[in-house]
């Protein structure tokens, strides 16, 4: 989060419009993400030209196209990188990262985890589709194992991740999740990931109807999804179902999902707790498991210093230790001598 | 106390070579410090091992530093050594056939024992036989005597040992009659933690200062009187630590903030380094998760308005390279140094080599020109960095600052600028008041005269734009794929590069201005071992000339004309010749090269011998 500023004039979602032709595939899920991000943004008290998108390659790359701020569309894998410096040259800006599973996990992997690790105060968009769009179908590191593409037409032996998992083995401060098809669970993400101070990661579950359609159906359809999908509030219960019958308790060190009742009410159920790493930690292993409903919402929230803050803070120690620098302070330090 | 007699001489060569361990880099940049106060113009050659610490003894784990100074101008760390300080028998195994005939060598005799002679391949001890007969040698019981002298002062024998190289150092020190004030003063602040190896280590150094006035083996001091130089204050400088103050002058002059993204590379990560200290100056350093990181924060930066650069050698040159391109397809300032070391691969880590010339013009994918500019000397890193910062700003381009290995590490007495006299660097960043009717920015909209375009920077209102590494649509910069105008982007990009070369001054000829017999010409670091060999065969009477590249691309736009004037060419380079081919692509013309490949610098002599041989 950046230093906030009060628009003098409102903002509205068409101030975030640029004049680009947006060129996802028809049905795309990029298309919800989108949309939210420009109904997010005028809502929060920072100044237009303070947002910087930043991508890397793939169909979410091209994001920072259709938004009317500035942008910078990178190169595969970089994003991260490239956010990185334009924070630190100037933080009072408000930095956007968008990428994704291939982007962000394969090629650009290295990046992604040492800018969680780092904790720069940028936000971070992943949209994982478990597919490469772009290319033409390709699996991707968050494919499933045994599924079939161009690449892999006798089924992928390659054994996926889950990158939320990666995020918070790499010190992520702030993870959460949306998916495409939920408007308001994904704005609520983006509005918390921007006022968090640090890394923010957000996983978008984003359907790619041409190579990969129906990857999320389980989570996606409005009439499975309740049973399916698990809404996470801070310091509420684990409650989910279509009839919110359903909670998840800890029945000795593990995870178990128990019918609402006499025995079980929402008092007596598993309470969510973004700062608890163990709780974070569950929720993340629940998400690839069939036997739970896949977590939504901030799995995981809190507070470390940013690198940002650390750096220019330290200059700022520094230029007060030093007294004033100068060049000739700096040409004239060591030994010298005269002729 | 013996008399001892002072011979006034003009120039020495010293070569300081132990173990890994045996602080043969300390010694030898101490000796350095205390000659260049001493007003000597000076110039070293650092030379050690890629691993830390190889096995001790052995050949491979040899360490080296040589030292030449005088008292007149010199432009190379001397040919062939006059003193070899060899503190165990690998090293005078590896150092001997260096030295000049009738050398001083100066050798810890306690370091000589059977098992280190074994290590070394020497059938018998050459401090005892008669191999060193050619030679002024100096047996001297270093270990011992800091042993005596150290008795009392409670540290261990290992750390008690471990003075041996001060002792050696106060020994010449006294040779050469040169004051050890400075390195008191500094081995102090060096271990005001640790003030009894402080102690120690001065002890070591003035056991051997007095050992050399006392004992009756040696009769003779040299002294080596101040250089003629132009007036000013001055200090030693390597060429790394001149590329981190030239950086820092250029980002002052043009009221911008320096970020460094770099990740860690032998010979360049003393430019990190440097960098990194200067925190109270305002200097961003990133030390990223790997070189593509590297530059890609700085391309991020760059876009966010601060002076960028990244820092790198050959290897780390490659992974850079696709981020380059975004660089030129953005038209973006950035500035990449390139501490060039042998290849290819990991190659030769702590050698150097001038075979990245290709891959820095070249190495990209697609058309991606890049003005390159290649430092000559140490200190000339400095202005060499301040003028590529100059042209990436100007031009709105990624601009490549090769240096290598022998400049990086290497070292001269620096006459310090009056930051007065620097220029100052004009940047824009355009706001509102740059808009048409139309109220559209255009960051491909061009200037004239450079094609240079304007550089809007995020967090400035109405200028809202996207920009990335796929093909612009002329002035616009929309996404364009028509074929026509990425040919035209081509063209412009192409153009806008050739128009540095509009910067230039006039090719300096150094000889025969109206031209003659023969031209040396290189670029980079050979510099100084080209002038020293015209130079002396010049006042043998030979008719040949020197010119020095600054810029390699684009080449100089009078370039032609100043070859035509010669008769023949001579380019000598360290590689296989990369450069004569890219002149072969240009003029038509003979051309003779002479190539170098050794991890090793030119010797004036060997330029020295094939002028003659040229020149029959
Ligand atoms: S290929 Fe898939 S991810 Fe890419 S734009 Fe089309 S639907 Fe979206």
């Amino acid at each position: 989060m950046s230093e906030v500023k009060t628009n003098e004039i409102k903002l509205t979602r068409k101030d975030f419009v640029s004049s680009s032709e947006v060129r996802w595939c028809p049905g795309c899920g990029d298309y919800a993400i989108l949309a939210n991000m420009q109904r997010v943004l005028p809502e929060m008290e920072t100044k237009k030209e303070k947002y910087v998108f930043v991508s890397g390659i793939g169909c979410s790359s091209r994001f920072p196209y259709y938004m009317d701020t500035y942008g910078f569309h990178g190169i595969h894998g970089r994003a991260p990188a490239i956010a990185s410096g334009v924070k630190l040259a100037n933080p009072e800006l408000e930095v956007w990262v968008i990428t994704g599973d291939g982007d962000g996990f394969s090629i650009g992997g290295n990046h992604m985890i040492h800018v969680l690790r780092r904790n720069i105060d940028l936000n971070i968009i992943l949209f994982n589709n478990r597919i490469y769009g772009l290319t033409k179908g390709q699996y991707s590191p968050t494919s499933q194992l045994g599924m079939k593409t161009k690449s892999s037409p006798w089924g992928s032996v390659d054994r996926p991740f889950n990158p939320a998992s990666v995020a918070f083995g790499a010190e992520a401060t702030f993870i959460a999740r949306g998916i495409d098809v939920d408007a308001k669970g994904m704005q609520d993400v983006l509005t918390r990931a921007q006022k968090h101070k640090g890394t923010s990661f957000v996983e978008v579950y984003q359907n790619c109807i041409i190579f990969n359609d129906g990857e999320f159906e389980d989570v996606s359809n409005k009439k499975t999804r309740p049973d399916y999908a698990l809404y996470v509030e801070h310091g509420k219960p684990m409650v989910f179902g279509k009839e919110k019958d359903k909670g998840i308790i800890i029945d000795g060190s593990h995870p178990r999902v128990v019918e609402l009742g006499d025995k079980y009410t929402p008092e007596n159920i598993l309470h969510h707790d973004e700062t608890n790493p163990i709780i974070t930690n569950m929720l993340l292993q629940m998400s690839l498991d069939a036997h739970f409903p896949t977590p939504f919402g901030v799995l995981r929230a809190v507070d470390a210093p940013t690198y940002d803050d650390l750096l220019h803070e330290q200059i700022k120690q520094a230029k007060k230790q030093r007294g004033k620098s100068t060049l000739e302070t700096l040409f004239y330090s060591g030994d010298t001598w005269e002729v | 106390m013996t008399t001892k007699v002072i011979k006034r001489i003009d120039e020495v060569t010293i070569r300081f070579a132990g173990d890994s361990g045996d602080g043969m880099q300390l010694t030898g940049t101490r000796f350095t410090e205390t000659t260049a106060i001493q007003g000597n113009d000076l110039r070293t050659l650092p030379n050690y091992p890629a691993e830390i610490r190889a096995p001790a003894g052995t050949l491979a784990g040899v360490s080296a530093f040589q030292l030449n100074f005088s008292s007149h101008a010199i432009y190379t760390p001397g040919d062939s050594p006059d003193v070899l300080v060899a503190m165990n028998p690998a090293a005078l195994k590896v150092h001997l056939k260096d030295l000049k005939r009738g050398g001083v060598i100066l050798a810890n005799a306690n370091a000589y024992t059977d098992r280190n002679l074994k290590l070394a391949n020497w059938d018998s001890n050459p401090l005892e036989d008669e191999s060193l007969d050619d030679y002024d040698l100096y047996s001297v019981e270093m270990t011992k005597l800091v042993t005596n002298a150290l008795e009392d002062s409670g540290l261990s024998s290992k750390d008690i040992e471990r003075t041996k190289n001060m002792f050696a150092l106060g020994l010449l020190f006294w040779m050469y009659n040169r004051s050890m004030d400075s390195t008191i003063t500094w081995l102090e602040e060096k271990f005001k933690n640790a003030p009894e190896i402080a102690k120690a280590n001065i002890a070591a150094l003035k056991t051997g200062y007095n050992y050399g006035d006392t004992t009756e083996i040696f009769t003779t001091t040299y002294r080596v009187d101040r250089a003629e130089a132009e007036p000013g204050r001055y200090k030693s400088i390597t060429g790394n630590d001149a590329v981190a103050y030239g950086f820092v002058a250029a980002a002052n002059q043009a009221g911008k903030e320096l970020f460094l993204g770099s990740y860690p590379i032998t010979p360049a990560s003393e430019i990190l380094h440097a960098l990194s200290a200067l925190r109270n100056f305002g200097v961003k350093t990133f030390q990223a998760e790997d070189e593509i990181a590297g530059i890609s924060s700085a391309i991020g930066a760059s876009f966010a308005g601060d002076l960028a650069i990244t820092t790198t050698s050959g290897p780390g040159l490659a992974l850079k390279s696709e981020a380059i391109g975004l660089a030129v397809m953005t038209e973006l300032p950035l500035v990449i140094v390139d501490v060039q070391r042998g290849g290819p691969s990991t190659g030769l880590p702590t050698k150097t080599e001038q075979s990245d010339l290709m891959q820095a013009i070249y190495g990209r994918n697609g058309e991606a020109p890049v003005p390159v500019i290649a430092a000559q000397s140490p200190t000339d890193c400095f202005d060499a960095a301040f003028e590529a910062a100059q042209v990436a700003f100007k031009y709105m381009t990624p601009v490549l600052l090769l240096s290598d290995g022998y400049l990086g590490l290497g070292s001269e007495p620096w006459r310090i600028p009056d930051p007065k006299d620097l220029p100052k660097i004009d940047v824009k960043h355009p706001d509102k008041s740059i808009l048409e009717e139309d109220g559209v920015y255009k960051p491909y909209l061009r200037d004239e005269k450079t094609l240079a375009r304007p550089w809007a920077i995020p967090g400035t209102p109405g200028l809202e734009h996207r920009i990335g590494g796929l093909e612009k649509e002329d002035v616009t910069g929309n996404v364009n794929y028509e074929p026509l105008n990425h040919e035209k982007m081509i063209h412009l990009r192409d153009e806008k590069i050739k128009r540095v070369a509009n910067e230039y001054a006039p090719t300096q000829i150094y000889g025969n201005k109206k031209g003659g017999k023969l031209l040396v010409i290189g670029w980079g670091s050979t510099f100084g071992s080209i002038h020293v060999a015209v130079e002396r065969a010049r006042e043998k009477g030979y008719d040949v000339s020197q010119v020095h590249l600054r810029w390699v691309y684009p080449l100089p736009n009078d370039l032609e004309s100043v070859l035509d004037k010669f008769e023949q060419i001579l380019i000598p380079e360290v590689n296989l010749g990369q450069l004569i081919k890219i002149f072969r692509m240009n003029f038509q013309r003979e051309m003779t090269g002479l190539d170098k490949i050794q991890g090793q610098p030119f010797k004036a002599s060997e330029i020295e011998a094939k002028i003659y041989e040229m020149l029959g």
